[in-house]
Order: structure tokens, then C-alpha cells, then sequence
């Protein structure tokens, strides 16, 4: 079962990638769909096994690691002691990830049939589509550091691919190249990582490794020129990798650019699944982890200051795109804080919940963009509510269920409530400077959640319609345009046949993929809680050693204060009210706050310069030393000064002793050659004499 | 006639039989040109075919030489031996499966002195097995350094308009190269009495004698690699070979190199080859990075492909002086790979510089709207380059930087950046060549791969993405005869440490 789900999506990425032309592109949309349903399908089938796993399973102490399921299907890299095959291991947290990816891919490859009904490389778009879908899969089932390293490549060519899918335009370019070289940045440490553990634990295949960490718990290792603790050198390297991929604070810059791509892929890719490799990878690696304090306080704080930048950022985005992008940088920063507090049940339980609504979120800004003829600028929308009403409400329920509406101390909430609270219940419980810090991160990061979420949906559905054609008869400066995004336009706008005139209800293939999204959206988190983040005994039960899960730290969360339990909910009303009232009530007031705060503005509005900054200090550098290299290294001190120098004396030393010259290089080659043949064998024959 | 007990000596020379045949081939009409290119591809098919031959009769359990050959000629001295090992055998089906792909590359491209040209890449195709082949030292010297002639035709006369310069300079470095290796393989001789690679592997030299050895032989090798910083020879020659010539240069010549340090620096000087490590691993972290960020900023497809080989090749030094089975394994993967992957890459430059004359990057864009085949085709290369996991360009890399990590975290912790920039050069030409809107005039009409370039093209992509996911072939021929060489190693460089601290 577990080959078919992994191996159906490879064979429908070939079929629609090598016979997309010969069979059609309306049969390659149907076979790599049909495919991936039946993936998913048997997913669900998997992990319904682990959900209703029979208390027996328990036994007496067989709670710790239950059978781990495995398929060996090749032998892969056998050198030198190191034996690594292709193996796929399942087990819950496989399981659950089964679930995520080919739900989310399933209904993205149903989505694409309407929203690329009119693209003329369909056949190609599902091959990409399935392809990475494989990829991520097999990532998944990694039961070694390499394998999943070839998951965590393949993921990166099809996400390279896919950004980059329509080719024509310099930006899709630009970006899918520069979402393969950050990704390689971070690969860069993942790589170290992997030689690290070898050298350091001798094994990498997760069981061999896992068990060979208590022993070298307390280690040291020499890395470049220090001795260090090696367990905190191997999680980091690692997590470096988990970095580059989840798009975390430094290496976070691709992301939002990699929304070039069609949207069904930001919704599969840069939302649900990808992105959330790190995140998987950590809790994978949680045995590792636990060892290392100081790794996991570092993701704890990466997390948290992820969490917050990219919401901060995401407060002025205009991009309707960008916003969400923005949004799932930050909830994988939330992911983070719970994985570096050690309750990695509830990070997996977030990127479980967060795969539904924030898939919604984007099929939904998909569903926008569509209606609108390709339009992404908030500014140009307004007043969709009533064009595309079936839309809007799967936006408000996805919108509901990211900010965490719920009631605390109840199970009424939508899927985010259960899953975003209870990381900031357990940031708080971690305590020290470190807790503290990434609660209060966290906290201001869900007020500020909850205010550009409903400011898009504001900008967008709200308010008058605002269309293009207004936009451009006034021909401000973005800055002052972005200052009143909810500057009232409308009187312009009418009677161009205008976009918004022309908005329509998406068709039903792009629709039923949004309500099965929308009723993962409202039940995932009511229906898992229990599982991921309730009594630390059904937790443990529910994993089967899996990741690691600390009764303690599960408990301390639960005990937190009653405050605590609703500052996120508190947090969450705020950002509402503060959305509702600066573009509903008074749209003129963000304008006002842009001007007198410009340099502020600009800075968020700038994604905090780290393109700038990483331009000047990586790129333009790079490119320098290249050609200084080139330049002045190989062509004039090597090329020009010495061996052309050298050969300069030569020939005058020979022009003034011999005029032999005939002009033909190759007359001196077979001199030479004879020379050598004559050298040669007076050397054999005076050796000969000799000895 | 036994076949098996001559087969090295028919693999070696059935291509020079050939090169005979056509001398008698007369007249330059289309049909004998025709009747030329007809005879060589069945030539280098036959010697394909025998290979694979060899390949699967070879025993990968036995660490030895096989199908050995043992005929004296000067005395005992010197002496016609044949024989292969798990080191050399698989360099031998590279080179005859390359042939024919540069045969096959040539029919329409290459439309003068076109017999001539046959001739040359025939004996080309014996110096090189033969230099693979060959158990003596006398005769390895004759076949590596026999090898710059043929090469030094095809750059002279079927180059570009800059050849001559480019000859000058290939010569002028190999030449100086292994002139020094001469006074080196003179110098052992005196000391062992005999130039037979077997004996001489058993043939203990002392410690200061190794040094100059090594020197002496690293002076060759580092050229032909090349290694940072005897490189600059490689784009010139690269630029301005045909495009047969460029396959046959990055996927074979080089390796002549990377063979000679396993077969001779590592296996005869190992005391020296451990002295000088960092050396090596400074100059290979240098062809790394420096020459990455060098083919970063290029502007004509064929030096950046040749500065990204220098790259490709640090990983291999980088490996073999590592000296333990990994690096040294990851070190043969890495030349077997990068052979059938930089010899695609520069044939699929062949395919559009054959359509538009031109090297230039800028040149170009937008060419997936017209060549989609080409473009899937340059992609797979591509990616095979940049070592992505599943290509067989990945194995190689990830071996030779987990064995460097053991011996040394820096030397793998900068070679990691080489991860980094082979995705950006590599990348980046891709984007400029292939993505993009095809606007300019001339590459309207431009057409997709024909049935001649698929034929060629196609196997080397099976081969590039079936070793990336089944690596067994290569790892498992080279495994008993890599582990024999790093063990010698291991004990030569461990028993005279203490042996050092003993002596007072």
C-alpha cells in the first residue's frame, strides 16, 4: 500500500510529463488526478491505523516504539561502511504527513484543472504537480538523512519548476532561481549536518542514529577550529537546513517571491507541505534535538522571531498573495516555538491544521485572483462580497480559522484556535528570558495576524470596488497608494467594463476542493486536539515514539495561567477591532499613520531590507570577486604575465640560437615526442648498465 | 586466440585497426565521407560492446589486476603489460561508450578533412584505454603523453578562430607537466629496477625519495585535471575545441589525471600524498569556490561549463586525498559521473551552437518555446551538475565531502559552498539560455533536437538519472580494489608515524 501511495504520483508525473503531447492535456489532468486520489484515499486508510490504534498496542511497555512499518525497495549508496538504501518507513508522524500531502495535493490537482483550464502547458503543470508531490513523499518516508535529503532536493526542483512555471516572465525567473539558491544555503548546513552525524554518531539511518544519541549525549567534537558540544554542532547544521526550507527569519527572503507561480502552487507548495519540511524534519530528528539544550533554545527564539517579523511585514503588504505568504512565514515561526520548547506534538498539530486553512486561504485568493482576470493588488479589489459570494465565505471561514477564533476553556474554535494557542500556551511554560521573549512574540504576532487577515479580507471583499482603471488614471507613487490602500477610489472607477464588473464565481472543480478545505478548516482541530496536544498519556499512545514526547512539558502547558490561555484570544479581538476600525470605519486613518510614521512604513513595506542588504553583501560581492578572479587572477597574472611572459623569453632565447622555426606547432610536437622516446630509452638502457 | 586473455589488447587497438581502414577509404566524395563516418561508428560501437564485455566479466571481488597481459620488452624492465583493476576498469567502457556520442555528434557538423578527423579521434581513443589499460609505467608514460597529440590536431584544425593560441597553451602546460613526471618515472626506475606498475606498488620508497616523486608526478597531474591554479589552459582550449573535441577533453583527458593520483601519488608516494594533503585540499577548495564564482560571470556557455569542470574536478583531489574508501570511491564515482555529465552538457552546447554559431550567453533566451525536448534534455544535465540527489552528479560530491568532513571539518565545510554556487552558475545559464520570452529575431525559426542528437543525448541522460538512483554498478566494481588502496595507505601512513617518533 504505502509503494502505491508513494509510487502513483511518480507515475503520473511521467505519464503526463513524457506522453502529455501524445494523450492530451485534458487526460493528463485526469490521470495525475485520479492518481493522487487514490493516494490519498489509501493515506487516510494508513493513518486511520495509527488514529484508532488499539489500546493494546500499548501493552505494558511497548507504548515507547511500536512496529515501525518499512519497505525496502533499493540499495542505494553502499560505500565503505556507510550502507544506505531506499527504504520507506511509516510510522504516525509519517502517517500524519501522508494525510497532509496528498490531501492538500489531491484537491490542488482538482483546483488546476478549473483555475488552469486556459494555460497551454496543462500537461506540464501536472507533471510538475505530481512530481513534487513524489518528491515530498518520499521526503516523508526518509528513512535515512539522505533519503529525506533527496526528498528535501526534489521538493526544490519541483518547487524551482513550478515558480518558475510561466517562463516568459523575467520575474517568475528571477524568482524560482532565487528559491533554489536560498534553499541551497540552507542545504549547505543540512549537508554538514548529515557528515556531522555520521562522524559523530555513525550511522545515518534514523533507528541506527536515534539509538547511537544517548551515548553521545555528553560528546565533543572538533568543528573547524573548536572543540565543541557535538550533538548542539549536528542539530544546528540541521537545522540551518530547516531553515532555508521553512523559510525562516535570514534565509526567509525567498518566499514571499516564490509567489510568482501559479497559486494552486502556493497553496500545495509555499503553504501546506513544503515549507513545512523543517518543520517535519525537526520532529523527526527530535531524539537529536533533545539532547541539545542550546539547539533548542535557538529554534525556539529562530521561531519566534519569524513568527513576528513576517507578520509585521505582512501588516502592509498590498499583494493579496504576499499578505498569505507573508502569513504562513509566520505560523511555520510558530511551528518552530513549539518544536524548540520540546512539545513537538503541538508544532505537528499546527502544521497539521495549518495545511487545511491556510490551503483554503490561498485556493481562495486563487478563486479571487481568477474572478478578477489575474488582478493580485488589494487595491484594485473592494466590494467582491457580493460578486463572488461563495468565495468570500470560504475566505472568512480560513480567515477564522488562522487568527484562532475560539472560545478558551471550551472545544468550540476553528481549526487554528486549538493548534496556535496551545503553542503559546507552551511558550509561556517554557519560561526563563527565552520563554518569555517568545511568548510576547508570539502573542503581539497573533494581534497582528488576526489584523492583516481581516484587513485583506476588508480591501478585498469589503468596502467599494476599486478597480484598475482608477488606480491608473491617478498615477501616485506606490508609497502614497499603498499609505491609503483604503482610500476610496470608486467614484473613478465605474463604467470601464472594469474588472470588478467582470468578476465571476469561480466553477464547481475549483469550489469543491474549497469546502473540503473549509470543513478541514473548522473540524481538524476540535477532532485532533485530543491527539496532538491533549492528556499527555493519549499523546504518547497516539505516537508511538514517533517524536519525542515530555510528559512534563505537556503538563506545564496545560498549567499555565487562565491569562495566558486568552491572551491569544485577546490578542485576536484587538487585531479585529483595529482591521475593522482603520478600514471600515475610518479608511482614511491608515494613510494618516503611513505619513507620520514614513520611515516605519517603509521599512515594513520593504520586507525590512534584507533583499537590499543580502544584494549588497552576497550577491554584488560574489559577483566581484568572480571577476576579479577572472580578470585579473587567470587572464592577466597567470595567462598574460606568466606563461605568455615565459613564452615571450623562450622564443627570443631561441629566435637569436636557432632558426628552425617552420612555423607548424605540430613539427615540435613530434619532436617532442621523439625527444621523449630518445630520453627515454637512453634512461632505460644507462639504468640497465647501471644496475 | 583467446579473446579473454587478449581482450585489453583488442579494446585498446581495434580503434587504431580502424583508423588504418580509413586511410584506405579514397577520395573526399559524399559517399566515401559518408562510407568514413560509417566505418568509425562501427568501430567505436565494436569497442562499446567489448567493453561492456569486459565490464561484466570483471570480478568485483577480486582487489587484483584482471585480464592481465605480461610480455617483456626491454629485459625485465620495461615490458608490453595490459591488466585492469576496480580503479582504471570502468574509465575503460566510459571512454568507448563517449566515442561513439562524438562520432555520431560529428555527422553533420563536422563537414571538412572529415576522414582526418576520424583518424585522430580513433588513435585519440586508443592512447586514452591504453593509458587505462596499461601496467607499465614506460607505457602509461608514452599513452598519457600520446594523447596530447591527437588532442592537439583536433584544437589546431577543426578549431575555432582563436586555436592556435589555444594549442599553444594546452601544450605548453601538459608539456611542462610531464616533463617533470619523465624525470620522476627516470628517477624510480633507478631506485626500484623496474617500471612494472605491479612491482612497483609493492616497492617501498623511501620517505624524502617520495616527496620529489610526488612532486614530480603531481606536477602532470595537477595540469591535466586541472587543478587551481594550472587551469587556465582548460576554457581556452574548451572555447575553441570542436565540440567532439571538448566532450573528450572534460569527460576523459582530465580524468587521466584524477586516475594517475589514485594509481600513483596515493597507491606508491603515500607518505607524501599524506604530507601534502592540505596542500591538495587548499588547491581544491580553491578550484571550488574561486573557479564557481569565475564560471558565476562568464559570458560564453562553453568556458562556463569548462570553469564549473575545474570545479567539479577540486571534489575529485579533494577526495582521492582523503584517503580513506570513501573519498577515494566518491573520488572515481565523481569521474565517472562527471565524464558522462560534462560530455552531455558540452554536446548539448554542440546542438545550438551547430543551430546558431555562437557561444555567446546573450545570444540566447527564451529556447523552450522552440526546442521544449532540449529544454527538458539541458535541464536533467543541468540539475546533474548542480548534484542534485537522483543524478548521478550527487553521489560523487556527497561521498568525497563525508569523507574530507572526517579528515578535516574545514576542508569540507568550504567545499560545501561549492553546493551553493554550482546551483547559481548552473542555474542562472540555464535561465538566461533556456527560460524567458524568445524575442530575439534569429532564434525564431531555431529547431528542436533531431533524431541523430536525441540518439546521442538520450542514453547519457538514462545513464545520468539510473546512477543517481542505483549507484551499484560503479560503487560495487570499484569497492574491493578502493578498499585495498586506502588500506595501504592507512597502514604505510600509520606505520611510520611511530616509526618517526621511535627514531630518537
Amino acid at each position: 500500500m504505502i509503494q502505491a501511495i508513494v509510487f502513483f504520483p511518480l507515475i503520473g508525473a511521467l505519464i503526463a510529463g513524457l506522453l502529455g503531447r501524445l494523450i492530451g492535456h485534458r487526460t493528463s489532468e485526469y490521470i495525475t488526478t485520479g492518481l493522487l486520489i487514490a493516494a490519498a484515499v489509501l493515506s487516510w486508510i494508513v493513518f486511520a491505523g495509527f488514529w484508532f490504534a488499539p489500546e493494546a498496542a500499548e501493552g505494558a511497555h511497548g507504548a515507547e516504539h511500536a512496529e515501525i512499518l518499512k519497505v525496502n525497495v533499493l540499495e542505494w549508496i553502499h560505500s565503505g561502511g556507510l550502507e544506505l538504501d531506499w527504504i520507506l518507513r511509516v510510522d504516525t508522524l509519517t502517517a500524519i504527513m501522508l494525510v497532509v500531502v496528498t490531501t492538500v495535493s489531491s484537491l490542488v490537482h482538482v483546483y488546476s484543472i478549473g483555475y488552469m483550464a486556459e494555460d497551454p502547458h496543462r500537461s506540464r503543470f501536472f507533471a510538475y504537480l505530481s512530481l513534487f508531490t513524489f518528491a515530498m513523499l518520499m521526503l516523508v518516508t526518509a528513512d535515512n538523512f539522505l533519503q529525506m535529503f533527496f526528498g528535501w532536493e526534489g521538493v526544490g526542483l519541483a518547487s524551482y519548476l513550478l515558480i518558475g512555471f510561466w517562463y516568459k516572465k523575467p520575474s517568475a525567473n528571477a524568482a524560482a532561481m532565487k528559491a533554489f539558491v536560498v534553499n541551497r544555503v540552507g542545504d549547505f548546513g543540512f549537508a554538514l549536518g548529515i557528515f556531522a552525524a555520521w562522524v559523530v554518531l555513525g550511522h545515518l539511518d534514523f533507528d541506527g542514529a536515534f539509538h547511537a544519541v544517548p551515548e553521545h549525549a555528553e560528546e565533543t567534537m572538533r568543528f573547524l577550529s573548536w572543540d565543541v558540544h557535538a550533538m548542539t554542532v549536528v542539530c544546528l547544521l540541521l537545522f540551518m537546513g530547516a531553515m532555508g526550507k521553512s523559510a525562516q527569519f535570514l534565509l526567509h527572503t525567498w518566499l514571499p517571491d516564490a509567489m510568482e507561480g501559479p497559486t494552486p502552487v502556493s497553496a500545495l507548495i509555499h503553504a501546506a507541505t513544503m515549507v513545512t519540511a523543517g518543520v517535519f524534519m525537526v520532529a523527526r530528528l527530535s531524539p537529536m534535538f533533545e539532547v541539545s539544550p542550546f539547539a533548542m533554545t535557538t529554534v525556539l527564539i529562530i521561531g519566534a522571531i519569524t513568527a513576528f517579523f513576517a507578520a509585521t511585514v505582512g501588516l502592509v503588504q498590498n499583494d493579496i498573495k504576499r499578505v498569505i505568504a507573508y502569513s504562513t512565514c509566520s505560523q511555520l515561526g510558530y511551528m518552530f516555538v513549539a518544536l524548540g520548547a520540546g512539545v513537538y506534538s503541538a508544532g505537528v498539530f499546527h502544521l497539521f491544521t495549518h495545511a487545511f486553512f491556510k490551503a483554503l486561504l490561498f485556493l481562495g485568493a486563487g478563486s479571487v485572483i481568477h474572478a478578477m482576470h489575474h488582478e493580485q493588488d488589494m487595491r484594485n479589489m473592494g466590494g467582491l462580497a457580493k460578486k463572488i459570494p461563495i468565495t468570500y465565505w470560504m475566505m472568512i471561514i480560513g480567515t477564522l480559522a488562522l487568527t484562532g477564533v475560539g472560545i478558551p476553556g471550551t472545544s468550540l474554535g476553528f481549526a487554528g484556535f486549538f493548534s496556535k494557542d496551545a503553542i503559546i500556551e507552551v511558550a509561556y511554560s517554557v519560561g526563563g528570558s527565552a520563554g518569555q521573549f517568545a511568548f510576547w512574540l508570539l502573542v503581539i504576532a497573533a494581534l497582528f495576524t488576526s489584523f492583516y487577515s481581516w484587513r485583506l479580507i476588508h480591501l478585498t471583499f469589503h468596502g467599494k470596488p476599486r478597480n484598475a482603471a482608477s488606480h491608473d488614471a491617478h498615477g501616485h507613487d506606490d508609497h502614497a497608494h499603498a499609505a491609503h490602500a483604503a482610500d476610496d477610489h470608486a467614484d473613478h472607477g465605474h463604467g470601464h467594463g472594469s474588472a470588478y464588473d467582470n468578476a465571476h464565481e469561480s466553477p464547481r472543480v475549483m469550489l469543491v476542493p474549497l469546502y473540503i478545505l473549509a470543513a478541514g478548516a473548522v473540524l481538524a482541530g476540535v477532532v485532533f486536539h485530543e491527539l496532538f496536544f491533549g492528556h499527555a498519556e493519549h499523546i504518547i499512545h497516539f505516537f508511538q515514539g514517533s517524536v519525542v514526547v515530555t510528559e512534563a512539558a505537556i503538563d506545564a502547558a496545560h498549567d499555565v495561567p487562565t491569562w495566558v490561555k486568552w491572551s491569544a484570544t485577546v490578542a485576536m479581538v484587538l487585531g479585529f477591532v483595529a482591521a475593522w476600525y482603520m478600514y471600515i470605519r475610518d479608511p482614511a486613518m491608515p494613510k494618516r499613520v503611513a505619513e507620520t510614521n514614513p520611515g516605519l512604513y517603509k521599512f515594513l513595506l520593504n520586507k525590512w531590507y534584507f533583499d537590499e542588504l543580502y544584494d549588497r553583501i552576497f550577491v554584488r560581492p560574489a559577483l566581484y570577486i568572480g571577476r576579479a578572479l577572472w580578470k585579473g587572477f587567470d587572464d592577466w597574472l597567470v595567462d598574460q604575465t606568466i606563461v605568455e611572459g615565459l613564452g615571450h623569453r623562450v622564443k627570443d632565447v631561441t629566435a637569436r640560437v636557432v632558426k628552425l622555426q617552420s612555423g607548424y606547432l605540430y613539427h615540435y610536437a613530434f619532436a617532442m615526442l621523439i625527444g621523449i622516446a630518445a630520453l627515454l630509452t637512453w634512461a632505460i638502457a644507462a639504468g640497465g648498465l647501471m644496475g | 586466440m583467446n579473446l579473454s586473455a587478449n581482450l585489453l589488447t583488442v579494446i585498446t587497438f581495434l580503434p587504431t585497426v580502424g583508423a588504418l581502414l580509413l586511410l584506405f577509404v579514397p577520395g573526399r566524395s559524399e559517399a566515401s565521407t559518408n562510407l568514413v563516418r560509417w566505418i568509425a561508428l562501427v568501430v567505436t560501437l565494436l569497442t562499446l560492446v567489448l567493453s561492456l564485455y569486459l565490464w561484466a566479466q570483471f570480478d568485483p571481488k577480486n582487489a587484483g589486476f584482471q585480464f592481465v597481459e605480461d610480455f617483456d620488452w626491454i629485459g625485465t624492465s620495461i615490458g608490453y603489460r595490459m591488466g585492469v583493476d576496480g580503479i582504471s576498469v570502468l574509465f575503460i567502457p566510459l571512454t568507448t561508450l563517449l566515442m561513439p556520442a562524438v562520432v555520431i555528434s560529428a555527422w553533420g557538423s563536422v563537414t571538412t578533412r572529415v576522414k582526418e578527423y576520424m583518424i585522430v579521434f580513433l588513435v585519440l581513443e586508443t592512447f586514452m584505454i591504453g593509458a587505462f589499460a596499461t601496467l607499465d609505467l614506460a607505457i602509461f608514460y608514452v599513452f598519457f603523453e600520446g594523447t596530447l597529440i591527437p588532442m592537439f590536431l583536433i584544437i589546431g584544425i577543426w578549431g575555432g578562430s582563436r586555436r592556435i593560441q589555444a594549442t599553444y597553451k594546452f601544450f605548453f602546460y601538459s608539456f611542462t607537466g610531464t616533463v617533470l613526471m619523465l624525470l620522476a618515472i627516470m628517477f624510480m626506475f633507478w631506485q626500484a629496477g623496474t617500471l612494472d606498475i605491479q612491482e612497483l606498488l609493492k616497492f617501498k620508497f623511501a620517505p624524502e625519495v617520495q616527496t620529489w616523486l610526488w612532486l614530480g608526478f603531481f606536477a602532470s597531474f595537477a595540469v591535466k585535471m586541472p587543478m587551481w591554479p594550472f587551469h587556465r589552459w582548460l576554457p581556452e582550449a574548451h572555447v575553441e575545441a570542436p565540440t567532439g573535441g571538448s566532450v573528450i577533453l572534460a569527460a576523459i583527458l582530465l580524468k587521466l589525471g584524477g586516475y594517475g593520483f589514485i594509481r600513483f601519488s596515493i597507491a606508491m608516494f603515500p607518505d607524501a600524498s599524506q604530507m601534502f594533503a592540505p596542500f591538495v585540499f587548499t588547491l581544491s577548495i580553491a578550484a571550488i569556490i574561486f573557479t564557481s564564482l569565475i564560471a558565476l560571470v562568464q559570458t560564453d556557455i562553453k568556458k562556463l561549463i569548462a570553469y564549473s569542470s575545474v570545479a567539479h574536478m577540486g571534489f575529485v583531489t579533494m577526495g582521492i586525498f582523503a584517503g580513506n574508501v570513501m573519498g577515494i570511491q566518491g573520488a572515481l564515482f565523481q569521474m565517472i559521473s562527471h565524464g558522462i555529465v560534462s560530455g552531455a552538457l558540452f554536446l548539448c552546447v554542440g546542438v545550438v551552437y551547430d543551430r546558431m554559431h555562437t557561444r555567446e550567453i546573450e545570444a540566447y533566451g527564451g529556447l523552450v518555446s522552440r526546442m521544449p525536448a532540449y529544454a527538458v534534455i539541458f535541464m536533467v544535465f543541468t540539475m546533474a551538475n548542480v548534484g542534485l540527489p537522483g543524478t548521478s552528479g550527487f553521489v560523487g560530491e556527497f561521498l568525497t565531502m563525508l569523507a574530507v568532513f572526517q579528515v578535516n571539518t574545514w576542508v569540507a565545510f568550504f567545499a560545501a559552498f561549492g553546493v551553493i554556487l554550482s546551483a547559481c552558475y548552473a542555474l542562472w545559464l540555464y535561465r538566461r539560455v533556456v527560460f524567458g520570452a524568445l524575442t530575439k529575431e534569429n532564434l525564431k525559426a531555431i529547431l528542436d533536437i533531431d533524431r541523430r542528437e536525441a540518439i546521442v543525448l538520450v542514453p547519457l541522460l538514462v545513464l545520468t538519472i539510473l546512477f543517481g538512483f542505483y549507484p551499484a554498478p560503479i560503487l560495487d566494481a570499484t569497492a574491493a580494489s578502493v578498499q585495498l588502496v586506502a588500506d595501504n595507505f592507512a597502514n604505510a601512513v600509520g606505520a611510520v608515524a611511530p616509526v618517526a617518533a621511535a627514531a630518537h
